[in-house]
Order: structure tokens, then C-alpha cells, then sequence
């Protein structure tokens, strides 16, 4: 919250201060969902098995957690991001930019609770949703970087846009640069990018992909979590 | 009322419980004891459906358990550590529980009264002692009336005024019909609590029978000596 009014502050247009946000908020959203929701599972943990004792379906559980540790990881980045932007002034881009940094919370949250269920050790866990973190965040790019070098002879719009729509922190990137007509920085590909993703249907296309983020991991974790010895 | 088939159970490659049969009866008591670590909490926790068994078949009134979960609505447990939401006030959890269970027939609240918890409703769960929460986790696995109740270590850590009061219950409930499941180390409370006692050995059931069957056996009028001398019978006779 301080960086944003910060922000503000140095700058006064909005859409270069959400430039500078998204670059912040597309590491640090999915860091705080990640650490926050596995110690969160595992603080809850003895809770958990005390409700399950209790005559309550086991889904039931496992979803009211979901829902209330994305509740308040949203609150808290609605507090933090979007009270400043309301006051200084929002556009377009920056309810993008709130958009998709909820999206990207609820796909964390979803990954770090497949992690918390896949072992019995909090310290696995964090250990686990921190290489999701690290995956998505640094070394996914870098493959999709020396994929597009390496291979840099042969149209590869359509191999990267598939390639892209496997990690969500890129998926958010886009769906946010795209907006903010910074695009042209990235010649080629991004003119394609801008065809693809700046239509409606290739900005429903990448809103999509990220549902199927949130719900993918939350499905296996659910699978586990009813067939888990507590 | 709950019957136990051919359970078995492992976690990696320690087998826990080890093809384990069982028939409880409604209006018994049964002292399941056994030294740490032989399986007594998972073969409670398997019952509750907190564990899942690798194979065997548990039932609840005829009904297998498997994948349900209304079954638990006939079960009081209380389990041998209460850990609670550390920020919530002990009347809350109370009213939370009674709204998940919403519990047709009357609530059993003599326990919380008896251990005066009314008096210290307001006291949020991380500011009581290891005592106050056993009297929390004994009152909520009385208060819904269930026909079954599990106890894992019931009186550790209780005062003893509170053991007696918890004793005295567990004792009237008992007449009432119930059936009831009781681990302890201790052998004095189990002698006034049980009336059949069941010893756990590394994931088998190496006794079971009536108390009455196991004193005349031994020849000893106290429990304590007469699970000795027995447990040192079959432990001798059992490969190893």
C-alpha cells in the first residue's frame, strides 16, 4: 500500500504507476498467497482435524478454508492496491490491473493449498509452494527465453502464446502490458500479442486460462484432501 | 453397534494396525490400552474416519463408513490434545458447534456447567491452561448427547475434583446405554470406567475380554496387576 501511494506520488500518470505496480505485484502477489495460505493450512491444521470429527463432509471444509484465506488475501490486496488508485484516480488499465492481480491471488492460494495437502510437513510444504513460486516466476521465463532464442529462425507466435498460457503470472503480464499500450516495445510477437490478446475474445481467452488455474489445482488438492489421513 | 473387519493400516513401512477385528457393543465400556505408539489413537481415528484404512471394513449401526460423514453426528470424541482457533472465545465455540450440529433433541450441557465454563466463556482458547481445554474438549464430546463417545486420555490433566466429576459422568452415561471407548494409562480409572478391556500390541489385539473374565483369570482384584500379569503371559507366547 505505501509502494503504490509512493508511486503516486513520483508519478502522476496512472498508467506508468501501474506499469511500475505490475512488475512489483506480479512477484509479490503470488509470493504472499503462497507463504501466507501454506502456514495458514498448517497453523488451522490440528482445527481441521477437530472439525472433521465433528459430522461435517469433508469438501465442505476443505472449500470454506479456500474461500476464507482468499477472502482475506483479496481484501488485503484491494486495501492495499486499489484504495490509493481510487484516490488518485483510476482507469482502464488499473481495474486491469486490480483484476488481474485477484486472479493471480486465487491461482496461488489454489497452488499452495495442493501443496499443503500433498505432505504432513509444514516446512515440505512452504519448501514446495515456494518452487511453484520460483518456477512460475523466474525460471518459466527463462525457458520460454531460450526457447524463443534458440529456435529463433521459425514463427513462434502461436508456440509461445501455448507456451504462455501454462504459466498464470505470465498469462496476468500480458493481460495487463497489452492494456497499457506498451506493447510496440516488443515488436513483432507483441504485435501479434496485441491482435490475440487485445481482442475481447483473446482477453476472455486469457481470463479463462486463469480460471482453469485456480480450479485445476483446486480440484487435485480437493482429491487428496478427501483421501488424506490426518 | 460398531464393528471393526480385518482393519489394517500402514504409514510407509510401519504397520500400525495389523488386520484387527473388533464388535462393540452399545451399553459397554471398552478400555482400550496398549504401550505408545501401538496403534490405539489411529484405530480411534480410523473410526472417526480421520484416517483412512488401507483395507477392512468399518461399520456404524450396519452402515459401512466409507466416504460418509453423517455417521459422526452419533459420535462424541474428544480427543486426547484439544487444540482450538486460538482467537476464539470459548462461548463461540460452543455456539459454532452447536450451529454446525443443529441438534435436534435436547444438548447435554451438564459437563459445561459442572466444570463452570459459563464462568470463563468469554476467555479466548489461547489464554487457557492444558487442564481448561481438556474440560473444553470433554464438555463439547457430552453436550450433543451422542449414543457413542470416544475418549482418548480422558482425565490427563485434570484436576482431581474434575476426574471424579468427568468419572461420575462417563459412569452415568454408561448405564444410560451408551456405548463407550476409553484409552488411558491410567489403570485405577479404567477399573471404575470399563467393563471390557482391549490391549493393543504393535497393531494386533493380543486381549479382549470382559474385566470380570480377566480378574478371575489372573486371580487379582486390581486391574493394574491383572493387565500385568496377563499382557506378560501373551507377550511371551507371541513370535517375534
Amino acid at each position: 500500500m505505501l509502494s503504490t501511494i509512493g508511486m503516486f506520488q513520483l508519478d502522476s500518470d496512472t498508467s506508468k504507476v501501474v506499469l511500475s505496480l505490475l512488475n512489483i505485484l506480479l512477484i509479490v502477489i503470488p509470493l504472499v498467497g503462497v507463504v501466507f495460505t501454506t502456514i495458514h493450512f498448517f497453523n488451522s491444521y490440528e482445527f481441521i482435524e477437530m472439525m472433521l470429527a465433528q459430522p461435517v463432509n469433508r469438501r465442505i471444509i476443505f472449500l470454506s478454508e479456500y474461500i476464507a484465506v482468499s477472502f482475506s488475501l483479496l481484501i488485503a490486496f484491494l486495501a492495499g492496491v486499489g484504495l490509493p488508485m481510487l484516490y488518485y484516480g483510476t482507469n482502464e488499465s488499473a481495474l486491469n490491473l486490480l483484476l488481474s492481480g485477484m486472479i493471480l491471488t486465487l491461482v496461488f492460494v489454489s497452488l499452495a493449498f495442493l501443496s499443503s495437502v500433498l505432505t504432513r510437513d509444514k516446512a515440505k510444504a512452504i519448501g514446495i509452494a515456494l518452487l511453484f513460486w520460483f518456477y512460475f516466476v523466474l525460471i518459466y521465463d527463462a525457458f520460454i527465453l531460450w526457447v524463443v532464442y534458440s529456435y529463433s529462425d521459425y514463427p513462434l507466435e502461436k508456440v509461445t502464446l501455448t507456451l504462455i498460457s501454462l504459466n498464470p503470472v505470465d498469462l496476468a503480464r500480458i493481460l495487463m502490458i497489452l492494456k497499457l499500450d506498451v506493447s510496440a516495445l516488443m515488436g513483432y510477437t507483441g504485435a501479434f500479442y496485441k491482435e490475440f490478446f487485445g481482442s475481447n475474445s483473446g482477453f476472455l481467452f486469457a481470463v479463462a486460462m486463469l480460471v482453469i488455474w485456480i480450479i485445476v489445482p483446486l480440484v487435485f488438492a480437493l482429491r487428496i484432501f478427501k483421501k488424506k489421513d490426518l | 453397534m460398531i464393528t471393526i473387519k480385518n482393519i489394517r493400516k500402514n504409514f510407509g513401512k510401519l504397520k500400525v494396525l495389523n488386520d484387527i477385528s473388533l464388535d462393540l457393543v452399545a451399553g459397554n465400556s471398552y478400555a482400550l490400552i496398549g504401550p505408545n505408539g501401538s496403534g490405539k489413537t489411529t484405530l480411534i481415528k480410523s473410526i472417526l474416519g480421520l484416517v483412512i484404512p488401507g483395507s477392512g471394513e468399518i461399520k456404524v449401526n450396519g452402515e459401512s463408513i466409507i466416504r460418509k460423514w453423517h455417521y459422526r453426528e452419533k459420535i462424541g470424541y474428544m480427543p486426547q490434545i484439544g487444540h482450538f482457533p486460538d482467537n476464539m472465545k470459548i462461548g463461540q465455540l460452543f455456539d459454532m458447534l452447536k450451529n454446525i450440529r443443529k441438534h435436534p433433541s435436547g444438548l447435554d450441557e451438564e459437563m459445561y456447567h459442572a466444570f463452570h465454563l459459563d464462568h470463563v466463556k468469554e476467555k479466548r482458547m489461547h489464554t487457557l491452561s492444558g487442564g481448561t481445554r481438556q474440560k473444553v474438549s470433554a464438555a463439547l464430546a457430552f453436550l450433543f448427547n451422542p449414543p457413542v463417545l470416544i475418549l482418548d486420555e480422558p482425565t490427563a490433566g485434570l484436576d482431581p475434583v474434575s476426574v471424579e466429576l468427568l468419572k461420575d459422568k462417563i459412569q452415568r452415561e454408561r448405564s444410560a446405554g451408551k456405548l463407550i471407548l476409553i484409552t488411558s494409562h491410567i489403570m485405577s480409572d479404567l477399573d471404575d470406567l470399563a467393563s471390557h478391556m482391549t490391549y493393543l500390541y504393535e497393531g494386533n489385539i493380543i486381549y479382549n475380554d470382559s474385566i470380570e473374565n480377566l480378574k478371575a483369570e489372573t486371580g487379582f482384584d486390581r486391574l493394574g496387576k491383572a493387565v500385568s500379569k496377563v499382557i506378560s503371559q501373551h507377550t511371551t507366547n507371541l513370535p517375534s
